[in-house]
Order: structure tokens, then C-alpha cells, then sequence
């Protein structure tokens, strides 16, 4: 079970988080313009990273706040948690094997 | 190499059975090769003994970063079924239950096919109108399938409790009695064996660091055994499809999770099918040895680690006893984790990219074993002639670009 750190709450159990997948994905400025492929891309395609990995995070039975954390995905280690709209505290993106 | 039968056992019990010859060699990775299939699972071996059978092409390594079927192959909970809701999954599956069906004689290794009947129990009225909708789809593409009520259910698996005052009452079932469990180890060794026979090296300990391209066509990988030579790459990765795909710059809608299954200590045969709930999440059989053989879904994090959250556990054991309160005292002996390739409409990817000369066979997620041999058949087809059978063709990536999802959470959700 995942200890995550809420940037509100602490450190709560994971059952009271929703996941929220890869973080960062901006919505398109202007959507009317987006070709089919775009659309693909903005909708589907995903990083996967293998290693230090942005990702959201809801507080769902908590104070229902989205917050984007750092996370590594192969030995499940959170490097830090940021508040949406934030940049990264550690600019670490990538895949970073372990 | 010795054929498989009864005078073979014969044959070596004169020596006590210590001199089985080994069952496939363990060659130096050559310099270049027709088809590099990267992943030496059971999708892997799969396809390149297909390569080798049905298409003639036997100049081909399968790389293995550790050894062959350690991955999803050996911790999936090895159920088989073609009961799938839409016309392209339906066929592709029943082309792979056709295959089980005979596989054991084609690759002359039993691979322990029991096709006991799957259920797939339904506990309101939402889920019998969508069990009873899936029987006639499935009927409809040929596909063996019959719906059951409560006391047919109760009939079938008599240890299910179908009280009215359970919290999810079983209202029916839909049942593929042609569906059942197989020996996922022998599904890796039987088509490892099968393949080297035809010449495939088998190469384990081999992991694929990149790509190598020239001018966007494919021209090798670098290995940590060194550079190897290729015309053709398929990969076959499963959880780690992303990360191979990124060497080549191509991007996959592939999110990698864990999925956990356990088994209890062995107890003696009380469940002779497969049993399975979306709705209460859980699906239980009993291995040979007597240990129940159970699983539900993903956790809900990316992970490449090979392990899950007890939570998941736990809610799927408090599923298993809402419909099995016989098993309240059984103890649970080991739990694992797999790392899936899920994609967002469940559907798989066995399909060309947009590099020349490379391919990609995942995005299997929680479901891939019961599609092994139809997997490799497809993916083989599509290696060897540059296009895709038509049973894979809607299994591409453009389908993410046109829209023309294959959604199967119904079928494959919970349901493995």
C-alpha cells in the first residue's frame, strides 16, 4: 500500500486516493484546429515512463483536491508532490532506469 | 530431437530418465537475422514458431531479457476463453481457442488444455441484459455460449452461494463450456521447444538496450550481448512495449499497471470450472495441485514493479467470499504482481508502425494468455507479409487516430 503525501492533508493511505494517469498533458489552446493524428495524441497516446514519472493524484476521500506528484514507477518511491498549475519540484522527467 | 510420446517415456526409463536430451539450445546470438522478436514470452514464442511453420522463415532470434516465460507468462491465472462481445475480438479469440484446441498434438507438448466451462455470473439486472446480449453476439459469430439462471448456476458450480439476501444475489451466468485453464509454463516451454526445433535461436539473458534505425527503416538492436543485425523487429514486450517503442521514437497508447493474482494452499477438488464476477470482482479455478487460483483487477498506478497494493487484495478475497463462504477458512499461501499493457478500449495492439520494419504485438493488458497461440499466428502473418491478417487488421494503431475503437471492457474488464 502506497503512503502518499497530500500537499493539504499529509500522508494519507492510498485507499483514500483516485489515480489520475500522466500529469502535464495540456488540453489543446485551440481544439478546432487540431488534426485527427493531434487528437490521437492529446487523447491516447501516453509517456509510460520507466522511472521518475509525473503523474495526478486525487483526494477523493479527503479534501477532494487534485495534486500532481513524483513518482518512480519501478520501485514505487515518491520523489515529491506539487500542487496542479505547479512545474515539477525536480526537473527529473525521463526515464531513469532502476 | 526426440519426439514426445509414449515410447519415448518408454524409451528412457531404461535410463532412469536421466538422459532426456535438453529441450531447446542456448546459441550465441549470430550477427544478423531475418526476425528479431524481442520478448521471449509466450506471444513471442508464439509468433516466431508460427514464422518458422507457417510462413517457411526460420533465420530468426527471439530475445529474452531474463528467461523465457518469466514474465506475464508464468503469473497470468491461465484461463482460456473466445466469449468476447464484438465481431473483431470474437474472431480473433475463437481463432485462438481453435488453436488450444489442437495445440498440445501441433507442437507435441502438453500444454493441459481443460476446457472445464468459464461462467461469467451476473448480479443484477444490468448484468443479465448484457450477459444474455454477449450469448447472442457470441452465437452469432459462433462462438459456443449459453445462458444460465440462478439454479442452473447453482447447478453448474454448487459451492456458489445464490441466496436472494446476498449483498450482489446471482441472477444468472453466461457459460462457454468450450472455455476452461491450460499450463501457461508449457504454452512458453512447448512453443520454445517447437520453435527451436525449426531453428529459431532462443536467446535469454539478451536485453534490448535500442533500435537502430537508417534513414526510418529498422536495421538491428543493440543488445547487452552487443549490436545484432536485423531485416525485421517485432516486439512483444508487454508491460515494458512502451519502453522498447520509445528506442524508436514511436509512441504507444499503452499505460503499464500491475495486476495481482494468489493462490490459496492446495485443498481437494471442490470447484470443477471457472468462475467469474465483474461485477463482485473476482475470478476463482482450482490448479491441478488443489490451490484456488484467484484474481480481479489492475491496480489503479503506472508500475513497471511487479507488485501491487494489498488493498487489491484485499477487496477481491471480500468478493470471493460473498460468493464462495465456503472458502472463509482457507488460507491464502502467495500473492504476485504482472506488469499489463493496457490500452484505453481494451483491445490489443498486433499491428505495423510508422517505422519500416517494425512491429508491435501488446497492449494485451490483463486478458493476453488465453490469446497466445492467435496472437503469435496473426503476428507471424504480419511480420512475414508486411500487412496484417485480417483477423488483426482492426487491432492497429491507426484505430486511435479514426476512431474505430474496439471497446471490449465489457468482456475483458474484470474478466480475464
Amino acid at each position: 500500500m502506497l503512503l502518499i503525501e497530500c500537499p493539504w492533508c499529509g500522508k494519507r493511505h492510498e485507499t483514500e486516493f483516485r489515480y489520475g494517469g500522466e500529469a502535464h498533458i495540456a488540453r489543446p489552446e485551440k481544439p478546432e484546429d487540431l488534426s485527427d493524428s493531434e487528437w490521437a495524441n492529446f487523447l491516447f497516446m501516453r509517456t509510460n515512463t520507466k522511472g521518475v514519472f509525473a503523474e495526478r493524484w486525487y483526494h477523493a476521500n479527503g479534501c477532494r483536491q487534485w495534486f500532481n506528484a513524483l513518482r518512480h514507477t519501478v520501485s514505487h518511491e515518491f520523489i515529491g508532490v506539487y500542487k496542479m498549475g505547479e512545474k515539477p519540484p525536480v526537473s527529473v522527467q525521463g526515464s531513469e532506469d532502476r | 530431437m526426440t519426439k514426445y510420446s509414449i515410447f519415448s517415456i518408454a524409451r528412457n526409463a531404461f535410463s532412469h530418465h536421466k538422459n532426456w536430451p535438453r529441450q531447446w539450445r542456448s546459441p550465441e546470438p549470430q550477427k544478423e537475422y531475418d526476425v528479431i522478436i524481442v520478448g521471449g514470452g509466450g506471444h513471442g514464442l508464439a509468433t516466431a514458431y508460427y514464422l518458422a511453420k507457417e510462413h517457411g522463415i526460420t533465420n530468426i532470434a527471439v530475445l529474452e531479457k531474463g528467461w523465457l516465460g518469466g514474465g506475464n507468462t508464468a503469473r497470468n491465472t491461465t484461463i482460456v476463453r473466445s466469449n468476447y462481445l464484438w465481431d473483431e475480438s470474437a474472431a480473433i479469440y475463437e481463432k485462438s481457442l481453435q488453436l488450444w484446441e489442437g495445440l498440445s498434438q501441433d507442437i507435441n507438448y502438453n500444454v493441459m488444455l481443460s476446457q472445464r466451462g468459464v461462467m461469467n455470473l451476473a448480479h443484477s439486472l444490468g448484468d443479465v441484459r448484457e450477459g444474455v446480449r454477449r450469448v447472442n453476439a457470441n452465437r452469432l459469430n459462433g462462438v459456443d455460449a449459453e445462458w444460465l439462471d440462478t439454479d442452473g448456476v447453482k447447478e453448474f458450480c454448487p459451492i456458489i452461494n445464490v441466496s436472494k439476501d446476498a449483498r450482489h444475489p446471482v441472477l444468472g451466468a453466461t457459460l462457454q463450456r468450450r472455455g476452461g485453464v491450460a499450463r501457461h509454463d508449457s504454452v512458453a516451454w512447448g512453443y520454445a521447444r517447437a520453435a527451436d526445433m525449426r531453428g529459431v535461436d532462443i536467446i535469454q539473458n539478451c536485453e534490448v538496450t535500442g533500435i537502430t534505425r537508417d534513414g526510418g527503416k529498422v536495421t538491428g538492436v543493440e543488445t547487452t550481448r552487443g549490436f545484432i543485425g536485423a531485416k525485421k523487429v517485432g516486439l512483444v514486450a508487454a508491460g515494458h512495449s512502451s519502453v522498447l517503442a520509445s528506442m524508436a521514437d514511436v509512441r504507444l497508447p499503452i499505460d503499464s499497471h500491475p495486476l495481482q493474482a494468489l493462490v490459496s494452499e492446495p485443498i481437494k477438488p471442490v470447484i470443477d470450472c471457472v468462475v467469474m464476477s465483474g461485477a463482485v470482482h473476482v475470478y476463482v479455478s482450482q490448479s491441478d495441485k488443489g490451490e484456488l487460483v484467484m484474481g480481479a483487477g489492475i491496480d489503479s498506478f503506472n508500475s513497471y514493479g511487479q507488485r501491487g497494493s494489498f488493498h487489491v487484495i484485499e477487496h477481491q478475497l471480500g468478493a470471493c467470499l460473498e460468493l464462495f463462504p465456503i472458502f472463509s477458512r482457507v488460507r491464502m499461501m502467495r500473492s504476485w504482481g504482472g506488469i499489463v499493457d493496457t490500452c484505453p478500449d481494451a483491445s490489443p495492439l498486433v499491428t505495423k508502425t510508422p517505422v519500416e520494419g517494425l512491429y508491435v504485438n501488446a497492449g494485451w493488458g490483463t486478458g493476453g494468455f488465453k490469446a497466445t497461440p492467435a496472437s503469435g499466428w496473426c503476428f507471424a502473418h504480419t511480420l512475414a507479409r508486411d500487412e496484417p491478417h485480417p483477423l488483426n487488421a482492426p487491432f492497429n494503431l491507426d484505430r486511435f487516430t479514426t476512431g474505430a475503437l474496439i471497446d471490449e471492457h465489457g468482456a475483458a474488464g474484470v474478466a480475464h
